[in-house]
């Protein structure tokens, strides 16, 4: 028989070596149902994963999945500190609308000045707006005991309700003839969110989100709080009797997580959207969830998986150009790259064994 | 906006390499907002699209993205196909009109066409279709056909586009049925099967026995066969699986002539940035066959619509007009200008409930 | 405004149809949760059951097939949620989001030859005396099977967690799984089922809505129902007959709201949208005084050598 056993600790080389066969499972058995739809398998493969990198027009690419990866990591950095501590933000997407909305709400107010303070400013309400809406579950969970996962999932709904009326409404472009969206802060000089190098794609957002995983990074290893961040994942009781205040906690990964997702809505609406839109918003706050597991919620993990994420959608779109695959192949493409991963994981920590005999 | 220089350099050099190498092929890229298979919006382009294969053969080669987000992932996508050579790309909603007009900043020799925008540029055109001349046909056979007098209107958004379909339907449908009233319900979605299937449900049992909507599934249709003495309208496709009822009519958004007249340009070195508004003229909106489930002298009377409107002689926003506030809008013989059309924020009189704002 | 035009009785009728498929969902997501696993991979599970669903009904012209396969269909795609979760120990949340993003690709690329066919009708149910009832009888006895179906599946949910021993165990698995492992009860295959179980609950959903309500197949044609189902299970604090009264509760604002509308009333339709989830929040909230409603091992992960 086969039987499961937990490491006494994880596995480095496992922890290393499961993304490469994850990858390479998913390549077998995405190029046989690419296969399966008439494309070349081989084809297929190359086209998603080397032609954004290597192939003839990667010099735009490659800026692009700085442009595709940086929200996700952002989000996913913030996030991975509260999955960390076994506090569940599932809420960013909402969080980054909120973000957006309050960032591009500023910068609408002060239509059409010119002065230096009004993309500081938004920067600051957009972290402000997300930190906000995430300080809901999160005084709820303080002060009730509310699960939340389900408050912050709850909020996401509201918040896309909001961005709806706010496209219709309030934000609406004067100038547009009566369409839904708001003016497109790319034409606002002050608040637009511009690439700080031309044809890198390097905004402020990717400039963020390096910042982030460094922080996060000296936060959970050299930082006292991330101790107890740590500790109270691996070990609720054990942190309680070391002093730790869960509601300290709470309030922190989910009020960090918020900013963060805020931020990240907030650089996308003034740079590469450009506008608040009734679908401004595009799953960036659910994908990075999956970004964040599967960098295994360390930091560098969370920018290589965001960097594959991005990869795979990138790649994805070139598939479906010139191979004429249908988007839900890239979907379910995607899909399993995920169940591989997050399967494969299980030999970081455990490995099997063959054992005689009785089974528990 | 800054013009990224290296990109659009180094895109240039591609773009006249590609087109020493494949220089008798045509290459035309669509950009779909939905899935294929949403039955109606983006199926009718990629039906366009098909019929400028059919057209020009080995001529033509046509690549298509589908399900493509509005905003950057749209960027992302128009520049990869002009990276990759496409002489000419249909954009084909109304959220791509910035990026467009970014990405064709880059590629001044790649021609750009944007549905239903209204920025152009040198090498930007904009098209779309006057579905509100439809709606006058089928606001004729409504106003006709309904015995409560209640017709059900599923608006998608508050938009002026849907506004001015509901303002021709009603002007129609009063002008042969004093007595009718519009029940409007918006759901806030282009596309939501459920949802549109409660909204046609809701208005049928309110006492609509007319439902039109402006929303792309047949949900609505289904639900109306499902009710038994209600009719509908096919919208964006012909949706003619349920006629001959409760589909009557319907108003399909025929792109194919407007597609290939377009690549033809494009082929011949004739094309030029235009602003394209066109409607039964043209064969850009099409009434789909009017069943037997309506009276001979009515679909006589609905061709004969469609014959003047087509010919220009009728215009359906013809005064004398009022505002729904009561103001004069359109005098006697006056007919409505294409800046007020466009940006159409008002009912006319006549339709009870306010515009949600 | 014209609120006589709303008929209240057509109103409950039909907002009992729009509520069906989120309650079917949710009941089987509730007893997922009961067992101490959080699937969010419901909406993925519904579209799969939808389109499986309506295949199967349209190849065979029957749509009762057509709903047994849906039901295999969403408890198929739930096979992978045991593989990664039970077996490969893997990430609950994650795995359930992969779930649906797998769903909505796969069931897409499923479905493509089934654009704009209609399936073969279900029909209702018609009781003699009974169904010509006024009020009553448009409320209670002129709908299709499948409702009553979904109704009954509450009581029988009911029944099972409370009163049988299987409900028992299950509780007690949610509750602790490590205690439950310690009395010898099989905690992975109690999970299994459970899972199993809300796949079939969430494939039948969906084609309630590819094959009844609607009834036609279009991508992505459940459009977030499965994550209101995921709500409702918080709004019923996890007692089936709460589900029920939810579901309608939940179905009825969708419902009203267009009737509102129907009729006239000005109402921002942004915001009476938002409320089923600001209520739900609401009632986590009244609900946290009660700490027993939540199963306390909910999205934990259990191996046997912990």
């Amino acid at each position: 028989m086969i039987r499961l056993e937990k490491r006494p600790q994880s596995s480095h080389t496992w922890s290393m070596a499961t993304p490469l066969v994850a990858v390479l499972a998913t390549m077998i058995f995405g190029g046989a149902l690419f296969g399966i739809l008439g494309t070349n398998p081989l084809t297929a493969i190359r086209t998603i994963f080397f032609e954004p990198l290597f192939g003839e027009f990667a010099f735009y690419y490659r800026p692009q999945l700085l442009v595709k990866g940086a929200p996700l990591v952002l989000i996913a950095i913030g996030l991975s500190l509260g999955f960390r501590a076994g506090i569940w933000n599932i809420g960013a997407e909402g969080q980054y609308i909120i973000g957006a909305l309050v960032g591009a709400g500023i910068a609408l107010a002060f239509y059409p000045l010119d002065a230096w303070f009004v993309f500081p400013l938004m920067i600051i309400g957009g972290a402000a707006g997300g930190m906000a809406w995430a300080m809901i579950p999160a005084l709820l969970k303080v002060r009730f005991g509310t699960n939340e996962i389900l408050v912050s999932l709850m909020l996401v709904y509201v918040a896309e309700q909001f961005l709806a009326s706010m496209a219709l409404g309030l934000m609406k472009n004067p100038e547009g003839f009566g369409f839904p969206g708001s003016r497109n802060l790319q034409e606002y000089e002050s608040a637009h969110n511009a690439e700080l190098i031309t044809g890198t794609g390097m905004h402020l957002g990717v400039v963020f989100a390096l910042i982030a995983v460094i922080f996060a990074y000296v936060l959970l290893n050299r930082h006292m709080l991330g101790f107890q961040i740590r500790l109270t994942g691996d070990a609720p009781r054990a942190a309680r009797f070391a002093g730790v205040k869960p509601a300290r906690l709470i309030l922190f990964c989910l009020g960090a997580s918020g900013a963060l997702a805020g931020l990240a809505g907030l650089f996308e609406v003034s740079g590469p959207a450009g506008q608040v839109n009734i679908d401004f918003n595009v799953g960036y706050g659910f994908t990075a969830i999956i970004v964040a597991f599967l960098g295994r919620l360390h930091p560098v993990g969370i920018l290589l998986a965001g960097g594959l994420m991005a990869l795979t959608y990138i790649g994805g779109e070139i598939a479906q150009g010139q191979l004429g695959l249908p988007s839900a192949a890239i979907q379910v493409f995607q899909g399993m790259l995920l169940f591989f991963l997050l399967a494969l994981d299980l030999l970081t920590n455990y490995r099997f064994r063959l054992t005689r005999g009785e089974v528990a | 906006m800054k013009l990224n220089n290296f990109l659009a350099s180094a895109a240039m050099v591609l773009g006249l390499a590609t087109a020493a190498v494949a220089d008798d092929k045509t290459k035309v890229g669509f950009v779909y907002v939905g899935p294929v298979g949403d039955g109606g919006w983006t199926y009718e382009h990629n039906k366009g699209r098909l019929a400028v294969e059919e057209e020009f053969g080995d001529k033509v080669e046509t690549v298509f993205v589908e399900n493509v987000a509005e905003g950057p992932d749209a960027e992302r996508v128009m520049t990869q196909m002009a990276l990759e050579g496409a002489d000419l790309i249909f954009t084909t909603s109304f959220g791509y009109m910035d990026p467009t007009i970014n990405v064709a900043k880059k590629f001044p020799n790649v021609k750009f066409e944007h549905a239903t925008g209204y920025k152009r540029a040198a090498n930007v055109s904009t098209y779309s279709a006057r579905f509100y001349e439809g709606r006058a046909v089928q606001g004729h056979i409504a106003g006709k056909m309904t015995k409560s007098n209640i017709v059900g209107y599923i608006g998608s958004f508050p938009i002026p586009e849907v506004i001015r379909g509901i303002n021709s339907t009603y002007i129609h449908a009063k002008k042969v049925n004093p007595d009718v009233q519009f029940k409007i319900v918006w759901v806030y979605t282009w596309f939501d099967p459920a949802k549109e299937a409660d909204a046609a449900k809701v208005l049928i049992e309110q006492g609509a026995d007319v439902v039109l909507q402006h929303t792309d599934s047949t949900a609505p249709q289904a639900a109306a066969q499902e009710a038994g003495n209600v009719i509908t309208f096919g919208q964006a496709s012909d949706m003619g699986e349920y006629a001959p009822m409760p589909r009557v009519s319907s108003i399909i958004d025929n792109w194919a002539p407007y597609y290939i007249a377009r690549t033809k340009a494009v082929m011949d070195g004739t094309w030029e940035s235009v602003d394209t508004w066109d409607g039964i003229s043209t064969g850009m909106v099409e009434i789909g066959e009017i069943s037997d489930a309506v009276p001979a002298d009515v679909k006589a009377e609905a061709l004969a619509m469609v014959e003047a409107i087509g010919s220009g002689a009728y215009n359906p926003f013809t005064g004398p007009l009022k505002k729904q506030d009561g103001s004069d809008w359109l005098g006697e013989g006056e007919t409505a200008d294409d800046g007020t059309l466009a940006g159409m924020n008002f009912y006319v009189e006549g339709i009870e409930g306010d515009i949600p704002q | 405004m014209d609120l006589s035009a709303i008929n209240p009785v057509l109103l409950i009728a039909s907002l009992m149809v729009a509520a069906t498929p989120l309650l079917l969902a949710a009941i089987g997501e509730l007893v997922v949760e009961k067992a101490g696993v959080l699937n969010l991979g419901v909406e993925g599970m519904m579209i799969v059951g939808a389109i499986s669903g309506f295949a199967i009904s349209v190849e065979t012209g029957s749509p009762y097939l057509g709903f047994l396969c849906a039901a295999i269909g969403g408890a198929v795609l739930s096979l992978l949620f045991v593989i990664l979760t039970q077996y490969a120990l893997a990430n609950q949340v994650a795995s359930g989001l992969a779930l649906t993003l797998f769903g909505l690709g796969i069931s897409s690329l499923m479905g493509q030859s089934y654009v704009g066919i209609k399936p073969p009708a279900t029909g209702e149910i018609w009781l003699p005396i009974l169904s010509d009832l006024p009020v009553i009888g448009p409320i209670f006895f002129q709908h299709d099977p499948i409702l009553y179906f979904g109704i009954a599946l509450v009581a029988a949910v009911w029944v099972l967690l409370k009163y049988s021993r299987f409900g028992l165990i299950l509780r007690a698995v949610g509750e602790n799984h490590d205690a439950a492992h310690a009395l010898g009860y099989k905690v992975v295959r109690v999970r299994t089922l459970a899972i199993l179980f809300g796949g079939a609950c969430a494939g039948l959903g969906g084609a309630y809505i590819s094959l009844i309500r609607v009834p036609q197949w279009t991508e992505g044609m459940t459009a977030g129902v499965g994550w209101i189902a995921l709500a409702l299970v918080v709004f019923a604090s996890w007692k089936p007959w709460r589900a029920l009264i939810g579901a309608y509760l939940f179905g009825g604002i969708t419902v009203l709201q267009l009737n509102l509308q129907a009729a006239g009333v000005a109402i921002p339709v942004e915001y009476l949208a938002m409320s089923p989830y600001l209520i739900t929040i609401l009632v986590l909230v009244i609900l946290s005084a009660d700490k027993s409603s939540a199963p306390a091992a909910l999205g934990r992960i259990f191996h046997a050598s912990n």
